[in-house]
């Protein structure tokens, strides 16, 4: 993506991230932008270091239950238990990581998954959880001392704010150099180390950061939605948010905000209409997804609008060969190489 | 009354058995996985739902069709090998030449939407399928009675690991599925038709697991989220063993099964947990599983 189609990009964000709670209803938008930061920092993971973590909703699920636990029960602040909260999904995903990152491949994608239902039995027995009821009626207090959360536009614009932070931070990670290192890391592994760099740590420190983010977009989830479940830490929702990331496109700036969009409202739409038949239509997705659909819907944009830059460069060239002749076979040869490079 | 470390005896063996039925599905899950893996380089995520089908399957046989248990052990896993070679040939078989992932996530979609066609029929509690009457009763072996339902599952279990065992490691037809696994294309040069073989090694695979769903059914509750709930532990388990040896799929499916009942006797609150911090303490020191070799 070019720099200028970038920048239109998050102007078009944040403009449309402004008007939202005027057209659609703001908790509604709320649960996407939750869910869509979780789904980025998810991708940080998969897209940028090539790692899939399937128990990802684990961080997610214990920064809710902390930030709920911690808000309702010790009296902590809002702004305070979302910290909290992420400090304690960072812990969480530091011990788990140094594990998971001894294996590579398809085996990290089992350990995350065996690790994050050991949590869950964990949550489902420890008393603080409440077991199958969850923590309920989180207070939402006030943001800082003075800003009303109880008020659902003044929570949509914090949760806005704290959407366009993780998004903002996971985008400054890509483009920094520790970000080229996670890219080559997805790469080739083994090259990365024999330039001498140690890709565990890189790996480690990326588990960690997602870990963290993720656990920012359970805390914010926990004060909007007042409470956390076990759903929350449950692989369903390991899977939904490999589901929108998959569907928005692998490894796009944009995309997993596209997927958890769908998805939350996909959600929402047909919870009520088909039931026990919605994991059904979910893995229909995935599976047109992984067969037909790789790059994600970010991904295919992408893809198109290069094709077509490639095509309009081809043509310009092809004129340019008609009106100076003897330059049109390399002006020509150009265009076509464009094309191939971007099929 | 005999105690041993302050439990009665009989409850010492009667969790040691209930470890070695559960072990014994672990067994045979984690054996087709591995079997899986190796020819198709898929982890398949489906395997937890193609247990709960033979599971399923063999109860509407007998509720709709009355056809009995015994009927059912030959011709579900049958119908549920056709099912997975007909998977197989129209989804699986475009994967195996992109990133490992996509395999698991396309069988973890399989997953999502066999268990919720099941769920959507039959909602979440489970069905109750009687134990064959031939298999009825408890025997008297001195010490401790045994269900012969709970002897005749573990029999069964390592009767079939022992066969898989044997076709791959001790026949021709195996040989050529090693060959496969090691180069499928010098294989395939040498004239063995290695497409036909990766997929009746996929239907094969979900047969065994439907073939654990069958043993299952009497035991367990026959209900849509009984598969989804057992295979992460099995994904525990294969790590633990390594996906390099069939028989270190059997020996840890057993060991973690019994080690497992017998928390539940020791240290309930561990129960649910222990295969899992099991895999934690076996990363640490052999992230290669303990009969896996490093890749």
């Amino acid at each position: 993506m070019s720099s200028r189609t970038r920048i239109l990009g998050y102007g078009l964000l944040l403009i449309c991230g402004a008007i939202v709670p005027f057209v659609i209803y703001p908790i509604l938008a709320m649960k996407v932008l939750c869910f869509a930061l979780f789904a980025c920092a998810f991708n940080l993971l998969i897209g940028y270091t090539g790692l899939l973590s399937f128990g990802h909703a684990i961080f997610f699920g214990t920064a809710a239950y902390v930030s709920a636990y911690s808000i309702k029960v010790w009296g902590f602040s809002p702004e305070l238990g979302i910290l909290t909260s992420v400090a304690a999904a960072a812990v969480l995903g530091l011990g788990f990581g140094l594990l998971a990152i001894r294996c590579a491949g398809i085996y990290f994608a089992m350990i995350t998954l065996a690790l994050a239902q050991m949590m869950y039995f964990v949550f489902l027995q420890v008393p603080f959880t409440g077991g199958e009821d969850g923590l309920q009626g989180v207070p939402r207090r006030s943001l800082f001392g003075f800003i009303d959360l109880s008020d659902d536009m003044h929570l949509y614009y914090l949760v806005f704010a704290i959407f366009v932070f993780g998004f903002w931070l996971i985008h400054r990670v890509i483009q920094s150099p520790f970000g080229q290192i996670l890219k080559a890391i997805r790469e080739n592994e083994s090259r990365v180390i024999s330039l001498g760099y140690q890709a565990a740590r890189y790996k480690l420190l990326a588990f960690v950061l997602s870990a963290a983010l993720a656990g920012l977009a359970g805390g914010t989830k926990a004060v909007v939605f007042q409470f956390a479940t076990l759903s929350d830490v449950h692989w369903q929702t390991s899977g939904e948010v490999v589901l929108m990331t998959l569907l928005g496109g692998l490894g796009t700036v944009f995309g997993p905000l596209i997927g958890a969009a769908i998805v939350v409202t996909l959600q929402n739409a047909l919870a009520d209409k088909v039931g026990a038949l919605l994991p059904v239509i979910m893995g229909v997705i995935f599976i047109v997804c992984v067969l037909v659909f790789r790059r994600g819907i970010a991904g295919e944009f992408t893809a198109f609008c290069q094709s077509k830059l490639a095509e309009r460069r081809a043509d310009a060239n092809h004129r340019k060969s008609h009106g100076l002749s003897c330059k049109g076979h390399g002006a020509s040869g150009e265009g076509v190489s464009a094309k191939e490079a971007n099929p | 009354m005999t105690t041993l470390f302050e439990v009665p005896l009989s409850a010492l063996m009667g969790q040691l058995m209930l470890g070695l039925v559960n072990g014994s599905f672990y067994a045979i899950l984690s054996l087709g996985l591995a079997v899986i893996f190796g020819m198709l380089r898929i982890i398949n995520f489906a395997h937890g739902a193609f247990f709960m089908m033979g599971a399923f399957f063999s109860w509407m046989s007998l509720n709709y069709f009355g056809i009995s248990y015994w009927w059912s052990l030959l011709l579900v896993p049958l119908a549920v090998g056709v099912i997975g070679v007909v998977i197989e040939r129209s989804f699986l078989q475009w994967l195996y030449k992109l990133d490992h992932l996509y395999g698991l996530l396309l069988t973890f979609g399989l997953a999502l939407i066999i268990e919720g066609i099941f769920r959507n029929e039959y909602g979440v509690s489970g069905q109750p399928y009687a134990v064959p009457d031939a298999l009825k009763g408890a025997m008297n072996l001195g010490f401790m009675y045994l269900p012969v339902y709970r002897g005749w599952v573990i029999v069964a279990s390592l009767a079939v690991c022992f066969l898989t065992w044997f076709m791959v490691e001790r026949t021709r037809l195996g040989s050529y599925l090693r060959a496969a696994t090691e180069n499928p294309a010098l294989t395939q040069a040498f004239g063995i038709n290695v497409p036909v073989m990766v997929m009746l090694t996929y239907g094969f695979g979900v047969a065994l697991a439907s073939f654990a769903g069958v043993l299952a059914a009497p035991v367990l509750q026959v209900s849509p989220m009984m598969g989804s709930q057992l295979i992460i532990v099995v994904f525990a388990v294969v790590v633990i063993g390594g996906m390099g040896s069939i028989l270190g799929a059997i020996i840890t499916g057993l060991s973690l099964g019994v080690i497992e009942g017998l928390a539940k006797l020791f240290y309930p609150e561990v129960s649910a947990t222990i295969v899992f911090i099991i895999m934690a303490i076996v990363l640490l020191f052999r992230p290669a599983g303990l009969f896996g070799r490093a890749e």
